[in-house]
């Protein structure tokens, strides 16, 4: 008889909630999955190329741990240009390998044993997680379809305790399409400042802004020098698979990140910081045609909903729709179950990512229109149907 | 010219045969406006046509096509729009520039072989008092004509689902 090897740790994370829904797709040969959280299109060539001259250059070594200089340099740069925030490329950036990597090593850099961690809910499904992996305890903070599911001030002082000591919030967001203006942020600002909190910001939907302004947390005053921001290459160029991505914040806070980074990673994969350092440099063109086109699906889908009686706020950032199906009578799990089965359309139900996500489904728009069109005339099939 | 205008321009530039209702839920418009919108840019040209973007090659139809490049003398008062526009009269002309560099213009011309180019190019350009000298650029193949790939390219494959 074998010892239990897993910890208890480990034990305490829940399953995927959409592993029975990944084993039903598989057997299904006409399906359409908006189930996707990735772009459908492929990385900008000049990125790939760059990628491709570094390996037969012979660049296929470890870079600094911090990551390549020039790649560095040129998302300083970035940052200056398109939000007028300042990042020293030497002592306040780091390369990760995705920005899943970027989340992980921040939540562990910042958090002790019964460490409340404030959650923006609905969120991605990793927050929650790697605060637990952390011994830390996750508090989620509703953000609400009436409140076009922005983190709203008093949503977030409700939660607060002595004990709570980060808050993490990702917008544009995953799964709602909320953004944060500029007048939200220094809502929350104030908030994070008063009870000097910590703000960890997954901003890496936000070249995907479609209605207004693109923002980051650090515009606002006094966030800066408490935010650790994560952004990346993965959705504004389409580059998911080459797992690049960056973590800004203050000198202290990214020496303590590099600290976890250089033993569990080293530094991320050399020939996808040299495609970044292309894909900076050169795929602003291929970025807006991309984002161009979300916006008219975008526009396609939601008014595609809205019609078929899908309620449904207009997100304005991300590429993805969340329509609420509570006057359906059935729980977004089962709905999305019934329309998978019934109409081959894979969603992800919002519950997945919160409770307040619950009564509501995740479609992400980053399919053809031709296969947005086909979805709306089945999804509108199955509600009938009810 | 405002950011609708321009979104319009692109989705029908893209595929112009599109439903209206169709065009109206890209853009976020209504049709109405859709239509005052592009009616309104037809009048001033903006829009100047509508057309197929078709493999001639895989048609089947014998189709040739070069690039043709001109040194032209521009002339007094008029300096290359004169001659332009006689050389844009030609049906085989399907493009016409007037470009830097050595040459003066390039132009595009298509026949059903490459003996109908040269024949047309000989007789019909080259003879023009304007022209002195021509430099004829046979196309052997063609990969991308108007932004659109004319081979097939398999696509990359993503997980039917992902967070």
């Amino acid at each position: 008889m074998m010892r239990d090897f897993i910890s208890a740790r480990t034990r305490t994370i829940p399953p995927s909630g959409i592993r029975r829904f990944f084993d039903i797709v598989q057997e299904m040969d006409d399906v359409i999955s908006l189930g996707v959280g990735e772009p459908d299109y492929a990385t900008p060539w000049v990125a790939c190329e760059a990628g491709i001259a570094s390996v037969e250059q012979g660049q296929t070594s470890y870079t600094s741990n911090r990551g390549l200089p020039e790649l560095r340099t040129e998302t300083s740069r970035y940052l200056a240009k398109r939000f007028g925030v300042h990042y020293h490329p030497e002592d306040e950036m780091l390369i990760t390998t995705g920005a899943s990597e970027a989340l992980d090593i921040a939540i562990r850099a910042v958090t002790d044993p019964g460490d409340e961690i404030l959650i923006a809910d609905p969120s991605y499904v990793s927050y929650s997680p790697g605060v637990m992996l952390s011994d830390g305890v996750p508090v989620r903070v509703p953000c609400l379809m009436e409140d076009e599911f922005r983190l709203t001030p008093d949503a977030l002082m409700e939660k607060i305790t002595p004990k709570s000591k980060a808050v993490i919030c990702n917008f544009p967001n995953n799964p709602t399409g909320g953004v944060m203006s500029r007048e939200d942020y220094r809502g929350i600002a104030e908030v994070i400042c008063d009870h000097d909190l910590l703000l960890i910001s997954d901003e890496i939907y936000t070249e995907m802004t479609y209605d207004g302004e693109m923002t980051s947390a650090v515009q606002a005053d006094g966030l800066q020098e408490r935010t650790i921001l994560i952004n990346g290459f993965s959705k504004a160029y389409a580059m998911t698979g080459w797992r690049v991505a960056y973590l800004c914040a203050p000198k202290e806070l990214c020496d303590a990140a590099l600290k976890i980074h250089q033993y569990v990673m080293l530094s991320a994969p050399t020939m996808s910081q040299y495609a970044a350092v292309g894909a900076l440099k050169n795929a602003d063109l291929d970025r807006e045609e991309m984002v161009t086109e979300y916006q008219m699906r975008r526009n396609l889908f939601v008014r595609g909903l809205n019609r078929i009686g899908l309620t449904c706020h207009l997100p304005r950032g991300a590429f993805y729709a969340f329509p609420s199906v509570k006057e359906f009578g059935i729980s977004d799990v089962e709905f999305a179950e019934r329309l998978l089965m019934e109409q081959h359309v894979a969603v992800v139900p919002g519950s997945v990512f919160g409770p307040s996500g619950a009564g509501h489904l995740r479609c992400a728009y980053a399919v053809s229109r031709e296969d947005l069109r086909e979805a709306i005339r089945r999804i509108e099939a199955f509600t009938t149907s009810l | 010219m405002d950011a609708k205008d321009w979104l319009l321009l692109r989705i029908l530039e893209e595929d112009s045969t599109q439903e209206l209702s169709e065009v109206a839920d890209l853009a976020d418009l209504t049709e109405a406006e859709v239509k005052d919108r592009v009616s309104a840019m037809e009048d001033d040209k903006i829009i100047r046509g509508y057309c197929a973007s078709i493999d001639w090659e895989k048609a089947g139809e014998g189709v040739a096509a070069a690039t043709v490049n001109l040194k032209v003398s521009p002339e007094r008062d008029v300096g290359y729009d004169r001659i332009a526009e006689r050389i844009a009269r030609f049906p085989q002309v399907c493009s016409l520039r007037l470009i830097s560099g050595e040459y003066d213009f390039e132009i595009r011309v298509t026949g059903r072989n490459i003996q109908d180019i040269t024949r047309f190019v000989s007789e019909q350009i080259a003879p023009m008092e304007q022209i002195r000298e021509t430099g004829t650029i046979l196309v052997m193949k063609s990969y991308k004509e108007n932004g659109r790939i004319l081979y097939d390219r398999k696509e990359g494959e993503r997980l039917l689902f992902s967070f």
